[in-house]
């Protein structure tokens, strides 16, 4: 399949952006990010099975994730809170990694209609330091992803000393 | 956490970015890269030792001199560092997308 996801990381900056067109009409493309069975089902992977522990999706709100290996063990939580949630348009949140050195990113995604049945996301991602993004970068590991468990595990052991 | 020593690490510094410029175009040897900055020998000599334990130079004996080069393979790694990141969230937006499809 084409890869349609960019990213945007200018070197010594503490931020990045990420762009993708969907086949999908806006509204569905904010339902993905606003159910948590949904998010559940595109957010897992044959490695990582996510689990959304709490989602209050409102303004003032709040979330909390949870990714458990193929055995029931949770690999890594994470939480944050919402400080701007419109239907269709946007979502403003925090997001941070429990035991981990990542520190707290803020997260803008703006969700924009192209036509009928295609639509834009930007997602602006602010992290606290330069050091902490290029690291965050370095490590896809970190929110899920394509590695063995045994993997994840070793370095998220790492992470924890 | 302790860090260790990495290229991501090793262009951080802006001298070091332009040691890298320097013998992209040809291998040189330390004092020739040293005649380059107005900073002092060692300081050039430790960036020139960092760049190397991370492996983005290479020495090579030609004689008595000793010259660096650029290791392209390294190099290579650090342009593609975005890659992981980028498509793990390409894999999880063809997801999302597939999913989606069936609400229509």
């Amino acid at each position: 399949m084409e890869q349609k996801t960019k990213i945007a990381a200018e070197e010594g900056k503490h931020d990045i952006m990420i762009t993708r067109e969907f086949d999908l009409p806006v509204e569905l493309l904010f339902r993905a990010h606003a159910e948590p069975g949904i998010i559940e089902e595109w957010m897992s992977n044959p490695y990582a099975t996510a689990k959304v522990v709490e989602l209050e999706a409102r303004k003032l709100g709040g979330y909390q994730l949870e990714s458990t290996d193929a055995q029931g063990k949770v690999v890594f939580r994470s939480h944050g809170v919402i400080h701007e949630f419109i239907p269709n348009q946007k979502i403003t949140r925090t997001f941070e990694m429990e035991n981990t050195p990542f520190g707290v990113q803020l997260e803008v995604y703006d969700f924009q209609p192209l036509t009928e049945n295609t639509s834009k996301l930007h997602m602006h991602v602010i992290y606290e330091s330069v050091a902490q993004r290029d690291q965050l970068l370095k490590m896809p590991f970190a929110q899920g992803l394509n590695m063995a468990h045994d993997r994840i595990e070793t370095i998220a052991g790492k992470l924890k000393q | 956490m302790n860090l260790r020593r990495d290229v991501f690490q090793a262009i951080a510094d802006p001298t070091r970015r332009a040691i890298l410029l320097l013998v992209a175009s040809q291998a040189m040897t330390a004092g020739a890269i040293a005649a380059n900055f107005d900073t002092a020998r060692p300081t050039v000599s430790k960036h020139l030792q960092i760049l190397t334990e991370c492996e983005l130079l290479e020495q090579e004996q030609t004689g008595r001199e000793i010259y660096y080069h650029l290791n392209a393979k390294k190099m290579k790694e650090v342009s593609d560092f975005l890659e992981p990141f980028r498509s793990m969230w390409d894999e999880r937006f063809n997801k999302l997308e597939t999913i989606m499809q069936k609400y229509k």
